[in-house]
């Protein structure tokens, strides 16, 4: 059957999204007080989502796991936000922003939907100075912008270091005044633990009070996910220690296919490993590379005697070092993509050239800091280079930094068509949570761009024309209605399973181990043999947590361990699900490097004959195997290219 | 960056629930890399609890690297600990010593009370911004972003003040609890800007009636708040707020 839908409107592309506006359907204004609509998560997509709903007069209830809306992980994107804006003058268009984003995700994402993106651009920033945020500006008092990696082009706002969470709390103060006014109801400290299904169509959530371990049911007339991504599959990673996988993965469950799983983003500019206790990984922004110059020494005996403490970098000669972004990509320089950033150093590394504890490479300010003067690095990245210092105790205006790739964010996510609707009516889903825009490899300041787009200026059109449809469906009682009555039962029974196993282990003991089994054969370099491993080792560690895994305290309180036991039983299905995208796909694109698919130089080998196509896959139960789907992409506007940035 | 190996007690709060006492119980944590986070130290002690079947040591954190303000705990009678310009995300072991007892408690303020633990009930800042902490415009109105031009210094203070993270730890430090920090970051953050300047003063009035509301106590004119502030946010602001506080009285 041809399950997958994607709904792209007619016409050539860049009329397809004002196709799609003049011709929706509309609610008129006494009706949307009638309309109930659930936004799960409250990052960007979610804030910004839930207040323009709230303001075309819906009405919406906002959930979130933190004790604030405020919190959520936006709040740590650093770099910028891209627009086509062309402030610079330096020849961006939205064409151009369209380009670099379906070229930066190696030819694997739905057009239509990049080039909505890219249309949407500029009204967001728009939108945000409006909401107060306070870009970075130069003295005429006009916005400045900055360059980023995968673009030819300074199209990246930015607020100091700290432009998600200007961004972020730009949208949570419009999501206040609309919680104010009566239209949001927010409940904080809450977990969605199961989407509920009434005919055919998402009807509403159960969720789990995290104070009280009260559940709740929930009903709207539809639900949208703005969740992010599920990168702490890996334990460790950039995203926050509560991010998790869970509502998606419900959903999945559910009925909501899951598209491209295996696509995941390591990030080249990360603070590397310590050591065991390691909770989590730091960032380090993107926009350094605009000034840092990425290094390893290019004599084996240095590097050694680096990581012995015998020598320090600042003692290695200009001959002597090896600026290998600079040297196999002359065009793009240091300002390659992440996934080619992130494989250049591994394979420094593997070689033997790793400085630090060996997995880790340089990012030199000593140039631009002669060039510029120290003032100008401070005034850019003042706050980044204090947080390296906090962290690492070394001053970095005096000796290079250290990075090393980590796991940051991933372009896999719920199959949305055009409408960013799932598969399930009615189930709609934003952001990092969706897979739509990004392809195999997401481009830095282009996640904020879409956590905007989507919940600013693309769901509030297409949840419109759904709901136009549902306005005959009353409000639902959940205690009347047998379905929220069965998904509270389901949860209960759920929860009580985990609480009974009163095993040995603790869930972070094995979630590290997951995380260990992914970051080995699921990670930035893959092969036929590592992804079969894999997903034996996950299903034997899955059977390991069931027997297992302990869990203090009572599930009728607050208990911390009883949330993480919740996410990272669903990791533990959801890795091996990576993994088996992983295997299906032999070909390298973006983010997924198979080792079998590489060219003589070691870049990535593309097979766009066999695998130009986004893979969904369907849910069959728990003891058979998913099902594969294929949406086939097509395009019609932009020339397959093998992506260079070497000149 | 040469990291030792470290053995301390961690004299810890312990409440089960917003009723319950509470009361100090302490535990061993070994073997603690200096090169560890403050957190992570506290993860390495939740695992032993766990593993002799005790409940661990409940506390509020997320993104660990400084900027969700989630993180909230007096570290040796200081907010965030003894290091400044971070949250407790931020502090490292470095600034301990083998065989040192570390105390770590909640905040102490009537407006956050306890829920758990070390984890405390911040509701209150939401609800200070619900009053007026956003500018009135819908989606979709929005101007050309660089219509109206914005002088860079007044944007550059406007963000020194909107890096805020919202933790709470102004309120936890000041003697008299007061929250006019973290509400006159707000409020300068958005009047010193000319999309957020129209509402300045109906803002100002509307915040503080509900910080005063919410039992938080007057400024203690100590500037203790801005000294344990991760974010370093001026004392300043605390001047315009008045300012635009004044304004907002004049014109009733």
């Amino acid at each position: 059957m041809a399950v997958l839908n994607s709904k792209v409107p007619e016409g050539p592309v860049h009329l397809k999204w004002s196709n799609y506006k003049e011709n929706q359907n509309l609610v008129n204004p006494a009706n949307k007080r009638k309309l109930d609509i659930i936004v799960v998560g409250t990052g960007l997509i979610g804030a910004s989502a839930a207040a323009s709903f709230a303001e075309m007069g819906f009405k919406v209830k906002a959930f979130c796991y933190q004790d604030s809306p405020r919190r959520a992980h936006s709040i740590a994107a650093q770099g910028g936000i891209n627009a086509a804006k062309n402030y610079p003058n330096d020849g961006d268009s939205i064409y151009r922003l369209f380009y670099d984003t379906v070229k930066g995700g190696d030819y694997r994402a739905r057009e239509s939907n990049v080039y909505r993106l890219a249309e949407v651009s500029n009204e967001i920033i728009d939108q945000a100075v409006a909401n107060g945020v306070p870009f970075a500006r130069d003295y005429g008092g006009y916005l400045a912008n900055r360059s980023f990696g995968g673009a030819l082009v300074s199209r990246t706002f930015y607020a100091r270091g700290q432009t998600g969470q200007q961004l972020l709390l730009g949208a949570y103060s419009g999501l206040n005044r609309q919680i104010a006014l009566g239209n949001v109801t927010m409940y904080n400290r809450s977990e969605m633990m199961d989407l509920v299904i009434v005919d055919g169509r998402a009807r509403g959530i159960v969720t789990r009070d995290m104070l009280t371990g009260k559940i709740e049911s929930h009903f709207a007339h539809a639900v949208v996910l703005g969740t992010g991504g599920y990168g702490n599959v890996f334990f460790l990673s950039t995203n926050a220690m509560g991010s998790n996988g869970s509502a998606v993965w419900k959903a999945y469950k559910k009925g909501a296919f899951f598209a491209d799983p295996a696509f995941v983003q390591i990030h080249p500019t990360c603070i590397p490993v310590h050591g065991d206790a390691q909770s989590k990984l730091t960032l380090m922004s993107e926009s350094l590379r605009n000034d840092g110059r990425i290094w390893v020494p290019n004599k084996l005996e240095d590097a050694a005697a680096i990581r012995e403490g015998k020598l320090k970098p600042t003692q290695i000669d200009e001959k002597d070092r090896d600026y290998y972004l600079e040297r196999r990509y002359p065009a793009f320089g240091n300002l390659v993509p992440r996934d080619v950033a992130s494989r250049a150093a591994k394979e420094r590394c593997d070689a033997g050239f790793g400085v630090g504890t060996g997995q880790a490479v340089y990012l030199d300010f000593k140039a631009s800091i002669e060039r510029l003067g120290q003032h100008v690095i401070e005034d850019r990245y003042g706050n980044l280079f204090l947080m390296y210092e906090k962290i690492v105790d070394e001053n970095p205006y005096k000796t290079p930094m250290m990075i090393y790739p980590a796991i940051h964010y991933t372009m896999g996510g719920t199959w949305v068509d055009y409408e960013l609707q799932s598969t399930i009516p009615g189930l709609f889903v934003g952001g990092e949570a969706n897979f739509s825009d990004h392809g195999a490899n997401r481009l830095g300041a282009s996640a904020l761009m879409q956590g905007l787009a989507d919940g600013y200026f693309v769901l509030p059109y297409t949840i419109q024309s759904y709901l136009a449809d549902q306005i005959t469906i009353a409000r639902m009682n959940p205690a009347d209605t047998p379905e929220f009555k069965k998904a509270e039962d389901e949860v209960n029974t759920y929860i009580n399973k985990l609480m009974n196993v009163k095993g040995t282990e603790s869930v972070d003991s094995l979630h590290k181990r997951l995380g260990k089994i992914m970051w080995e054969h699921v990670g930035m370099a893959r092969n036929k043999e590592g992804l079969e491993k894999a997903i034996t080792l996950i299903k034997e560690l899955r059977k390991e947590f069931w027997e297992k895994v302990r869990i203090p305290g009572k599930a009728e309180s607050l208990n911390v361990e009883l949330e993480k036991a919740n996410r990272v039983a669903d990791f533990l299905e959801l890795g091996e699900l990576m993994a088996r995208d992983g295997l299906l796909r032999k070909e390298s694109c973006g983010g997924h490097f198979r080792e079998e698919y590489q060219t003589e130089e070691g870049e990535a080998l593309r097979r766009d004959d066999e695998f130009m196509f986004v893979g969904a896959w369907e849910y069959t139960g728990p003891d058979s195997e998913p099902i594969l789907h294929k949406e086939e992409l097509k395009y019609e506007a932009i020339e397959v290219k093998v992506r260079n940035y070497k000149k | 960056m040469s990291e030792k190996s470290i053995n301390i007690k961690v004299k810890v709060w312990r409440q089960s629930d917003a009723k319950d006492k509470g009361r100090f119980e302490t535990y061993d944590v070994s073997n603690v890399s200096t090169g560890s986070s403050f957190l992570e130290m506290m993860d390495a002690m939740n695992e032993d609890l766990v593993n002799s079947g005790k409940e661990p040591v409940a506390f509020d954190h997320d993104c660990r690297e400084g900027i969700c303000g989630m993180c909230s705990m007096y570290i040796n009678g200081r907010a965030h600990g003894p290091d400044t310009l971070i949250p407790t995300c931020q502090l490292h072991m470095r600034k301990f010593t083998d065989g040192q007892t570390i105390t770590v408690e909640p905040w102490r303020s009537k407006g956050f009370p306890v829920i758990k633990d070390l984890i405390v009930d911040r509701t209150a800042f939401d609800k200070i911004l619900h009053a007026g902490g956003f500018i009135s415009i819908n989606t979709g109105n929005a101007p050309d972003a660089n219509a109206i031009p914005v002088n860079k210094v007044d944007s550059d203070l406007a963000m020194d003040a909107a890096a805020c993270i919202g933790c709470g730890a102004c309120v936890a430090t000041c003697k008299n609890s007061s929250a006019l920090l973290f509400v006159s970051a707000k409020v300068s953050h958005l009047a010193l800007l000319p999309q957020g300047k129209i509402e300045a003063a109906r803002r100002a009035k509307a915040m503080v009636a509900v910080m005063d509301d919410l039992g938080f106590g007057s400024c203690s004119n100590t500037g203790a708040c801005e000294m344990e502030c991760p974010k370093g946010i001026s004392l300043s602001n605390i001047a315009r707020l008045n300012r635009e506080y004044l304004v907002a009285n004049v014109v009733d």
